[in-house]
């Protein structure tokens, strides 16, 4: 896969001197969805600004389809789609005026049947002579996405696409987003809810104090969430792992008191009968069992208290 | 040139204009009636002529100008205010458009209402005054060069403003006044000497002469003067949004 949106070295500072991106590094691979992982004003919002041509960059390059947002701005922009975080739009007008109006700035030809299809796709046909002001807050969110696919972006920026948004409607947004990329647009989404990137991300990327910590395909996450850890208590401490346990790997606690064994839950076999038993065989007695998991909150929350 | 996006902008602000037919051209033009009615029939009958025409006639074109003006920078000025304003400019800043293009429309849809309203201004005057064009084409050409002049001044205003009430502030305490004193109601020859002097240094002097011109084949400074100042104006805004376009002020960060 090659890299739709290419990110190299980006830093953002506003006046006043705060730095909201520091050197910021990324490749999007084209068809993914990738969920920017991060607390509020982690840069978050600022790096997809940056990208979108809202605010301009202090350094560093941007390309989205090979265009430089800068130099070729409109190459680049038309194959970008945008949904806000805040519920952006002008309450008098109708649904399907506002829609519309987003297909012709960036300049594709008037097309009915399209902007039909989108609306249908959103649960908006019924609406679109409805003012906005007469919508709710999860039928705004839907004519946002509405305006941002109205020209056929390639690449979708969905900011805080569920801020604010109930379960229910949640699930319905997620199931908009799989819909999206099986048409294979990109999508690139911005959350503060771990459910969110684990649900529907391709690849996960933390950001946190203007700088990607970590960019990860979720299934190597998952595999690290996967991971369970046996810690076993023993009556009395030992100087050295016997030599008969060297197959499970197992690491030594805090003054030979323990023994941690670490093992994938998702494996057929854990190991965990066969290691009691070894233990018990080379003599070494028990004096208590506990197992912990490793979520990609801890994850998250470990990098990020990390770096502050 | 993304001419679509132009279209786009001008159709989506015209509709809004048509949404909103009673602020756009009912209360424009019972305001004008009304300066008719007083000042061209109850004050008015009480004058006879100024500089060869009837006083009800004479201040037809300051009436228009002061309407075109006042509705010029109004439009424009809300027009890219309201998307700062609601958060809806992130999609024209995102859009593959030049900020060129984005005042084209905007400007366009605002000097095209304005002149609207100029016309249906003049169409009124008809009811209540007999008017002879002396030259008509002239006349719709400082027409439409004010609404275009008056509409990037507007486009500033709104670009600048940074809340409602900036937005009102500069059409309040500047344009307003400029078009009173600028002989929507009066020759300038009326004014005392040194008045007289001062008032030469109000643009909107040469723009109202320049039109007064052009219905009534008099003016009190020549044609070629109205001209050079109504280009020196629009030249000034362009500069001015050129600026903005460059820096990126109050639009980007």
């Amino acid at each position: 896969m090659s890299a739709i949106v290419s990110v190299k070295d980006v830093t953002k500072t506003y006046e006043g001197g705060f730095q909201a991106l520091k050197g910021v590094s990324l490749d999007i691979e084209q068809g993914e969805i990738i969920a920017l992982l991060g607390p509020n004003g982690a840069g978050k919002t600022t790096l997809i600004s940056v990208i979108c041509g809202m605010v301009n960059t202090t350094s560093g390059s941007i390309t989205v389809g090979g265009y430089d947002i800068v130099d070729d701005f409109r190459g680049a922009r038309r194959l970008i789609g945008l949904v806000p975080q805040e519920l952006s739009l002008e309450p008098f007008e109708k649904v399907i005026n506002s829609v519309s109006f987003s297909r012709g700035l960036f300049g594709k030809p008037r097309d009915d049947a399209y902007i039909e299809r989108i609306l249908r796709q959103l649960s908006l046909w019924d609406k679109k002579g409805a003012r906005v002001k007469e919508l709710s807050g999860g039928m705004k969110r839907r004519v946002l996405i509405a305006k941002a696919l109205s020209h056929e972006p390639r690449v979708l920026f969905l900011d805080e696409p569920t801020a604010g948004v109930d379960v229910e409607l949640r699930k319905d947004m997620w199931e908009i987003v799989r819909g999206l990329r099986a048409d294979g647009v990109t999508i690139i989404l911005t959350t503060h809810h771990i459910e969110e990137a684990e649900a529907i991300a391709d690849r996960v990327g933390i950001i946190n104090d203007g700088e990607i910590l970590l960019v990860q395909d979720k299934a190597e996450l998952m595999a690290q969430m996967g991971r369970k850890e046996l810690t076993i208590e023993l009556q009395e401490p030992i100087a050295e792992i016997p030599a008969g346990l060297a197959r499970y790997e197992l690491v030594m606690g805090k003054d030979g008191g323990s023994l941690v064994y670490s093992y994938d839950t998702k494996g057929e076999r854990t190991g965990i009968t066969a290691l009691l038993s070894d233990l018990s065989a080379q003599g070494l007695v028990l004096k208590d069992v506990s197992t912990s998991q490793s979520s990609l909150e801890d994850i998250f929350v470990g990098l990020v208290g990390n770096a502050a | 040139m993304n001419l679509t996006a132009i279209k786009a902008i001008y159709v989506y602000e015209m509709t809004r204009f048509f949404r909103t037919l009673l602020q756009s051209f009912i209360s424009p033009i019972l305001s004008t009636s009304l300066y008719f009615v007083v000042f061209g029939a109850a004050i008015g009958s009480r004058i006879e002529t100024v500089e060869g025409v009837s006083y009800g006639a004479f201040i037809v074109p300051g009436l228009i100008m002061l309407s075109v003006m006042t509705q010029s920078t109004a439009n424009a000025s809300f027009g890219i205010y309201f998307p700062k304003f609601i958060g809806t400019i992130y999609e024209l800043l995102s859009a593959p458009v030049s900020f060129v293009e984005i005042m084209i429309g905007y400007v366009g849809a605002a000097a095209s209402k304005a002149l609207l309203v100029g016309l249906i201004i003049l169409a009124t005057a008809f009811l209540f005054v007999d008017l002879d064009i002396a030259h008509p084409v002239a006349m719709v050409a400082f027409l439409v060069m004010t609404c275009f002049s008056f509409s990037l001044l507007g486009f500033i205003i709104g670009i600048w403003a940074k809340n409602f009430e900036q937005l009102q502030l500069i059409p309040l305490l500047l344009i307003t006044p400029l078009v009173f004193l600028g002989g929507s109601f009066y020759s300038i020859s009326m004014l005392p000497p040194v008045w007289q002097t001062i008032t030469m240094f109000n643009p909107v002097v040469y723009l109202i002469s320049g039109f007064r011109w052009a219905f009534f084949g008099t003016a009190e400074v020549s044609i070629g003067v109205s001209l050079f100042a109504i280009a020196l104006f629009t030249g000034a805004c362009i500069a001015v949004i050129g600026w903005i376009f460059k820096t990126g002020y109050r639009l980007k960060t």
